[in-house]
């Protein structure tokens, strides 16, 4: 079987269906919707996959962080003047300190706090005291001047770096480098601005969604000096409050996670961190995440979901597939006559089979690359839809893989549903196949 | 002058539930190269089974068949349709023609099946056997926009694609009114005039009488065997 001859095969093939046009379309329907399901259903499914992945590289796949949350049986005491005192301590922060295979240690304090700049105020801010290595975790970009330093900190400069958003409500006319905005009541000198930067979602245990848009970074040892090493936070309206030195630590790990060895190692290191903080810590007023565990448990789901997609797509090229011999079938009892007439003129039994298989063949993988373009169209459509009806985003991506799978699948149902009716003409009795009317 | 077509003894059964149905009984038969055969008798005396044998599209139950002194007797299948392919050609009584072929296509099917290359020689002599039969205007016809004699004509042509040894045909004007027939006949007799052997199934004594030679089947025997030349 040379190529010519294979192609005057497929070229016979799509012209004997395109006699039946409808009747061609509705037997590969199954396949239609079984390759189109698994390209749009794959390309949501990655979509969103990807984008949760690059959140949690956003926050750091290698990091592991540590924050201070209330105690659960703080309320259970009922006093309304009750000032809770509890989590991070700056001495866990150096034993943390003294440990082997941390690329860096990022301490900080954050709290709401009112930024004023002369009649301006923005209440929602959030002021964020820290040391200059929170720049480098967080993959932090300003749009002018610098960072907090090492020196900066060391000298408590009353320095600070502002969210663009801030810069721009507390600034919209004038250029915010080098002016002042009080915190506090102190004064600080603005000495950066930064880029936009996206916000990142919840990810389960206590880390809640995180917004930057109004940030105000200043030097924690800066902090620390004017206001003590605890923070006291008056709850507005009433009495209590609570007391804290440290709201988070964030430790990168001198890891990776591209690799199962350097996975282990960040959840080594994720436990021996906790069996570190837990050694001072009697209450449960801190807690530990770890991107990396939701990474697995993204990867886990994504399996599941990946299995069940390829059910679903199996039973319905499975349909197809029916779809296919049966009309492969009708169509060799159809064409018996021909059969009969192809075989006095010379044609072998394989000849007759490659007739049909490739008829078959052609069948299923137009109907394949039609599933392909629909699922395509989807998915490019979709997200367009879904912005302008729903105001929601929809993030998709497009796998190469997935098409290429679909369309061997395609390709593979046609040979497998394709062979028997093929087989079935090629044992026809070229006598009997001549006298069928 | 070598046979082209000699069967010794022949015989053929057909089975219908369990019991045997004696069709061809012992049948001795040579026909010389550039010979025109009619083969007559009642319906149901043998003539399509015995054409079908000698076109190796049907399998003798005894008896020897050799075709171009090569014994066809017990090939296989494969090698049947080569024999087909190469060495035989068929025209039927209701044409056969392969309905979505345009005419050129149709004389072209049994090249398909040859291990050769299409290419513009073969193209060429599709159209000059087209031209030959009277077709060379209607070339991408399609059957059905063909009359019968039409038809015929191009399965006349299909049948010599190959530059057969043998054709055969099985009551080529069963279908056609007289003078078509006699159009037909005339082509085949310049055919045979031109070397071609030719093997045909007729009930029709007029139709007999262009052939050389007239055999004449009853019950599965040679009755009788007459040249008319
Ligand atoms: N495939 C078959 N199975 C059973 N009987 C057959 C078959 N083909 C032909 N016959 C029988 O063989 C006999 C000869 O048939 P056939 O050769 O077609 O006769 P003719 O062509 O001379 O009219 C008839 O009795 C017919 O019924
Ligand atoms: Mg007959």
């Amino acid at each position: 079987m040379n190529f010519a001859k294979l192609q005057r095969s497929a070229l016979l093939a799509i012209r004997s269906l395109w006699l039946h046009k409808l009747r061609a379309f509705l037997s590969v329907l199954g396949i239609i919707i079984g390759t189109g399901a698994v390209i749009a259903l794959m390309a949501f499914g990655e979509g969103n996959m990807k984008e949760a992945l690059d959140d949690i590289k956003r926050q750091g796949a290698t990091n592991v962080v540590v924050r201070s949350i209330k105690p659960s049986d703080d309320s259970s005491t009922g006093s309304r003047s009750f000032v809770a005192s509890y989590g991070l301590t700056f001495e866990d922060l150096s034993r943390l300190q003294n440990l082997d295979g941390i690329l860096s240690i990022v301490p900080m304090r954050i709290f709401p706090q009112e930024i004023r700049r002369f009649e301006r105020l923005v209440s929602a801010g959030r002021l964020v005291a820290t040391v200059p290595e929170y720049a480098i975790v967080n993959k932090l970009e300003l749009s002018t001047g610098r960072f907090i330093t090492e020196k900066d900190n060391r000298e408590m400069n009353n320095v600070c770096v502002i969210a663009t958003n801030l810069a721009n409500r507390l600034f919209p006319l004038d250029n915010p480098m080098g002016q002042t905005v009080v915190i506090k009541n102190n004064h600080y000198k603005i000495i950066g601005v930064m880029k936009d930067r996206m916000a990142t979602s919840a990810s389960g245990g206590s880390q809640a969604e995180e917004v930057f848009d109004n940030d105000v970074y200043i030097p924690l040892d800066t902090y620390r000096e004017l206001y003590g090493a605890t923070i006291f936070l008056r709850q507005s309206g009433s009495r209590s409050g609570e007391r804290m030195q440290l709201s988070q630590i964030t430790l990168t790990i001198d890891s990776e996670v591209d690799t199962r060895a350097g996975r282990e190692k960040v959840k080594a290191m994720g436990d021996l961190i906790r069996s570190i903080i837990q050694q001072r810590h009697y209450k449960t007023d801190w807690a530990m995440t770890i991107p990396l565990d939701r990474l697995e448990e993204l990867e886990r789901s994504q399996d599941r979901y990946t299995v069940l997609l390829a059910m679903v797509a199996s039973i319905s090229l499975l349909v197809g597939g029916i779809g296919i011999m049966n009309i492969m079938l009708a169509t060799v009892t159809e064409r018996t006559r021909e059969i009969g007439i192809r075989r006095a003129l010379g044609a072998k039994r394989r000849d007759i089979i490659t007739q049909f298989l490739v008829e078959a063949v052609v069948q299923t993988t137009v109907g394949g690359m039609i599933g392909v373009f629909c699922g395509l169209s989807i998915v490019l459509i979709a997200p367009i839809a879904m912005q302008k009806f729903f105001n929601q985003h929809l993030p998709t991506l497009i796998n190469s893989f997935w098409i290429i799978v679909s369309l061997s699948v395609s390709i593979l149902v046609g040979v497998i549903f394709g062979l028997y009716p093929a087989i079935k003409a090629a044992k026809l009795d070229p006598i009997e196949a001549l006298r069928h009317e | 002058m070598s046979y082209i077509v000699r069967i010794v003894d022949l015989h053929k059964y057909y089975y219908l539930g369990g019991e045997a149905l004696h069709v061809l009984k012992g049948l001795n038969l040579e026909i010389f190269e550039g010979d025109f055969v009619a083969l007559m008798g009642p319906s149901g005396s043998g003539k399509s089974t015995l054409l079908n044998i000698l076109g190796c599209l049907d399998r003798l139950s005894d008896g020897k068949y050799e075709l171009s002194e090569v014994d066809v007797s017990h090939m296989a299948d494969d090698e049947l349709s080569e024999v087909r392919s190469r060495y035989l050609g068929f025209i039927f009584q209701s044409y056969n023609l392969l309905p979505q072929y345009t005419v050129v296509e149709n004389i072209e099917v049994p090249l398909l099946y040859q291990n050769i290359k299409l290419n513009e020689i073969t193209k060429q002599r599709c159209l000059a056997l087209a031209d030959m039969v009277g077709l060379g205007s209607r070339l991408d016809h399609r059957p059905f926009q063909l009359s019968g004699g039409q038809q015929q004509r191009v399965a006349i042509a299909r049948a010599l694609v190959n530059d057969p040894h043998v054709i055969l045909a099985d009551e080529p004007t069963g279908n056609l009114d007289t003078k078509t027939s006699v159009e037909i006949m005339t082509m085949l007799r310049k055919l045979n005039q031109a070397g071609k052997t030719i093997i045909m199934v007729t009930h029709e004594n007029d139709i007999a009488e262009w052939a050389r030679r007239v055999i004449r089947l009853r019950d599965g025997v040679i009755e009788s065997d007459i040249r008319n030349d």
